[in-house]
């Protein structure tokens, strides 16, 4: 049906920022549906968008990021972060965005695979309990790269 | 451009998606869904029945819609109409394409 290239696409979540987690949902579910498999590599501070506890409490940068157009003593103040992530989120429910953990039911019936990082999850003392129920297993990057099985096949680190 | 399709002749864009939905028949929805190598069952066009309803209404379709739908989970869609749902059941319902990213 589609005329891409691009038949399957791996990504690799290393951040926690709303914008980056959610980049990564969206191209993931974009993926699929094009009929492009698509998997994610959860790693580093990525994991906090599977942990249980976690996910439903992600924001947006507005320290070190120039694209808030915000000063960064303002963007340190206790409430700005939180206020700038509530807006954020509300102008996502008016373009339809599921919330975190609706967009990863939606994955994961898509077919999406989600993974997290051996690594990261031993570093950070995690169970796997802590982590959401949708997740596929528990791989090294080794393990990751092999599933890189077709030469269509792109990374992308986010 | 046109086409004809199913002893008739319809109006078509690039992509295959019919123009006029007037034009639609279900005959028609049938040849599209074969052209798509989907054999279209009694439970396909109770989706496709959801999508018109949408469309009458003039909502826009995206997944999060299918998942709320109470008609069809995200799984059976994907399993139903494999590679790309939303596009070929919009495709067989002579609808156009969701512009929608979600």
């Amino acid at each position: 049906m589609s005329d891409t290239k691009v038949k399957k696409m791996l990504f690799i979540l290393s951040k926690a920022t709303i914008e980056n987690v959610y980049a990564a949902f969206i191209m993931a579910n974009g993926a699929r549906m094009e009929g492009i498999e698509s998997e994610i590599f959860f790693t580093f501070f990525g994991l906090e968008a599977i942990q249980k506890k976690k996910l439903e409490h992600l924001r947006v940068a507005t320290v070190g990021n120039p694209a808030m157009h915000m000063p960064t003593m303002l963007g340190g103040l206790p409430g700005v972060e939180a206020l700038a992530t509530k807006m954020m989120k509300r102008e996502m429910e008016k373009l339809d965005m599921p919330p975190v953990n609706e967009f990863i039911e939606i994955l994961s019936d898509s077919g999406c695979k989600l993974w997290g990082c051996k690594l990261a999850i031993d570093m950070f003392h995690l169970e796997k309990e802590d982590l959401i129920d949708e997740l596929d297993g528990i791989l090294t990057i080794g393990d990751f790269y092999n599933r890189a099985d077709r030469e269509d096949t792109h990374l992308l680190f986010i | 451009m046109n086409k004809t399709i199913a002893q008739a002749t319809i109006s078509v864009n690039e992509e295959g998606y019919l123009t006029d939905f007037s034009q639609w028949t279900k005959e028609i929805g049938e040849e599209i869904a074969k052209e798509e190598n989907i054999d279209m069952s009694d439970r396909h066009w109770e989706v496709i029945d959801y999508i018109h309803n949408q469309y009458k209404n003039e909502v826009a379709l995206s997944i999060r819609g299918i998942k709320k739908s109470g008609v069809i989970n995200i799984k059976e869609f994907y399993g139903l109409f494999p590679g790309g749902p939303l596009k070929k059941c919009t495709k067989i319902a002579g609808i156009p394409k969701p512009k929608s990213c979600i």
